[in-house]
């Protein structure tokens, strides 16, 4: 109960961050946590109440990116509808991808490394054909206005991004509150035990995966109308997948507010790095690197984990 | 209501079930009984879904069901348990048992009430905010048992429930057992504790090394020859009996 107070209270305190500071650096700088909250959370869907370890999530937050972008650019379809079918496109090729290969019963560290394979080939195709952009990227042409989906002023985009987190929670909750939540969550505990209970771990494993597909996919579409620009190796990069996967973990395996919670300290921390170091290339890596070892060894519940254990004494 | 026949299954060369048939009526306990080893679980895994039988079909209900999957078997009725416990060791009692009760119960709230009483049937009222893991090997047996019972089953395969349980312990569960058969279940169970079948069981099948060697009432299984040879080894039942002329 404690925690669920204190993650409202953390998104109750970020929703008024524009209010009380004009510094575009902290308004950036929170706009990213929030934008990777929303990613982070796409990963614990699947990943912290489904037990499905993906390493891959990039590949939806690059289809949302690119498919939004490519339907503007070289379709002219206006950038609500676009963003709509980007985000549709992304669930359907969850559902796709879960069908393919949940149907193989594939676990563990190998659903991992099927995942990173597809994300990668996924990131090398884009980067081959001109139709995606080729080696340069997607560049969507600077139009201000609400009906082209792009804000001058970035608090439009900044409380966007945070109704979104704010859904994102309660798609989070509403999983620990229904059947297809106590479904997926019994597959995480054990999959034998919850088919002999009449589960079907191929389609609520497979549904789950078009969940955090679509999540996925509208975080990669912020992005895109954000920064109007996303190339291969943003998009679709392993630095994503590890972003995706990193703040759920940091934060809190299968709880509603630990993606959240895990996206703002893993900011601060990149941020801090950065400032030390003058922002050597490839740096950021090294440092989740070693989080993820840190974390898995230390905490594996994450903080939420943490300040649960003390809670109980 | 459950017929199998000619059951076969082979695990690379070594045959665990070598053409068995069963069958179980409506509001019947039936036991099935056997040395380690004689495919009783693998028996029940192929009727349960979760292995495809070489040879063979099973049916329940009047429908052929091998080959579907567990998922479908169960939702039709017929549900099994573990004899290795498998529990939902993150999750409380009541979020175990409610996983169960979700089968036909699309609300949250529901299952979790339909968890409350199922647990007062088994025993397990006093422990329903105790995570899974913290339960004693009585308690996970109760809890395979209190799961399989809240997706309201029609047929119930019971996996060796009484292992590793004390005499108190074994009383208690063949009670519950029997209450569970007067409420309109009916019962296959898979049992070692000879003293539990002759209690509970109307009719026994014994299997050995794959085959029904003997079927009939507790009693006369029990004192069938081939059942005392398959349990202590070729020539066994002569031996007993010229100790008993001597
Ligand atoms: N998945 C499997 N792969 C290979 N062999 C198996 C498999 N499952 C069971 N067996 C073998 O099949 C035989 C029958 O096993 P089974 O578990 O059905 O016996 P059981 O009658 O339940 O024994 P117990 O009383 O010890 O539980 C054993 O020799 C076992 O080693
Ligand atoms: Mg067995």
């Amino acid at each position: 109960m404690r925690h669920w107070v204190f993650g409202a209270a953390l998104v109750a305190a970020l929703g008024v961050v524009p209010l009380v500071t004009s510094s575009e650096f902290w308004l950036t700088f929170f706009l990213m946590a929030l934008l990777f909250a929303l990613l982070g959370q796409s990963w614990n869907v699947l990943g912290g109440y489904g037990g499905q370890f993906s390493f891959g999530h990039a590949l939806f937050f690059g289809l949302g990116a690119y498919a939004t972008g490519i339907l503007q650019v070289r379709h002219g379809v206006p950038a609500w509808p676009a963003a709509i079918a980007a985000i549709a496109i992304a669930a359907a090729v969850g559902a796709a991808l879960g069908a393919l290969v949940f149907r193989y019963r594939l676990r563990g560290s190998y659903f991992a490394l099927v995942t990173l394979a597809f994300a990668e080939v996924a990131r090398i195709l884009v980067a081959s054909f001109d139709y995606t952009g080729s080696g340069f990227g997607i560049l969507i042409a600077l139009a201000p206005g609400a009906g082209n989906f792009q804000f001058a002023d970035r608090r439009v985009f900044y409380w966007l991004a945070w109704a979104l987190v704010c859904l994102g929670c309660l798609v989070a909750l509403w999983l620990e509150r229904s059947r297809f939540g106590a479904r997926l969550i019994a597959i995480r505990e054990n999959e034998a035990a919850a088919q002999a209970l009449g589960i079907d771990p191929l389609r609520t494993k497979t549904l789950a995966l078009a969940l955090s597909g679509a999540i996925a996919g509208v975080a990669g579409v912020l992005y895109m109308q954000i920064f109007l620009f996303a190339d291969s190796h943003i998009a679709f990069g392993p630095t994503m997948s590890v972003e995706a996967l990193l703040a759920p973990i940091i934060g809190g395996l299968g709880t509603a507010f630990g993606p959240l919670l895990g996206a703002i300290l893993l900011h601060a921390l990149g941020e801090l790095a950065r400032h030390a170091t003058g922002g050597a290339p490839g740096l950021n890596l090294v440092l989740y690197g070693v989080l993820l070892i840190v974390m898995l060894r230390f905490l594996p519940d994450g903080i939420t984990g943490l300040a649960r254990r003390r809670a109980r004494g | 209501m459950l017929e199998a026949e000619g059951i076969v299954k082979r695990f690379g060369g070594l045959v665990a079930v070598a053409g068995a048939s069963l069958r179980v009526g409506r509001g019947e306990i039936v036991a099935l009984i056997g040395p380690n080893g004689a495919g009783k679980t693998t028996l029940f895994s192929i009727v349960s879904g979760f292995e495809t039988p070489d040879e063979g079909s099973v049916r329940f209900d009047g429908a052929e069901i091998a080959g579907l999957p567990p998922h479908a078997i169960a939702a039709r009725g017929l549900v099994r348990t573990f004899q290795i416990v498998q529990p939902f060791a993150g999750l409380s009692v009541r979020e175990n048992i409610a996983v169960g009760a979700h089968l036909h119960e699309a609300s949250r709230r529901r299952a979790l009430a339909a968890a409350e009483e199922v647990a007062a049937r088994v025993g397990l009222a006093d422990r329903l905010d105790q995570p899974a893991q913290a339960l004693t090997i009585a308690g996970r047996k109760r809890l395979e048992l209190a799961r399989a019972l809240a997706t309201r089953p029609k047929l119930l395969l019971l996996d060796e429930v009484m292992a590793g349980l004390n005499p108190t312990e074994i009383d208690a569960i063949v009670a519950v057992v029997r209450a569970i058969r007067d409420s309109g279940i009916t019962i296959l169970l898979i049992e070692h504790v000879m003293e539990a079948v002759t209690r509970l069981a109307e009719r026994v099948y014994v299997l050995s090394q794959g085959r029904i060697i003997a079927e009939g009432p507790p009693a006369s299984v029990i004192a069938n020859p081939a059942v005392i040879e398959a349990y202590l080894g070729h020539g066994a039942a002569a031996r007993l009996e010229g100790a008993s002329h001597a």
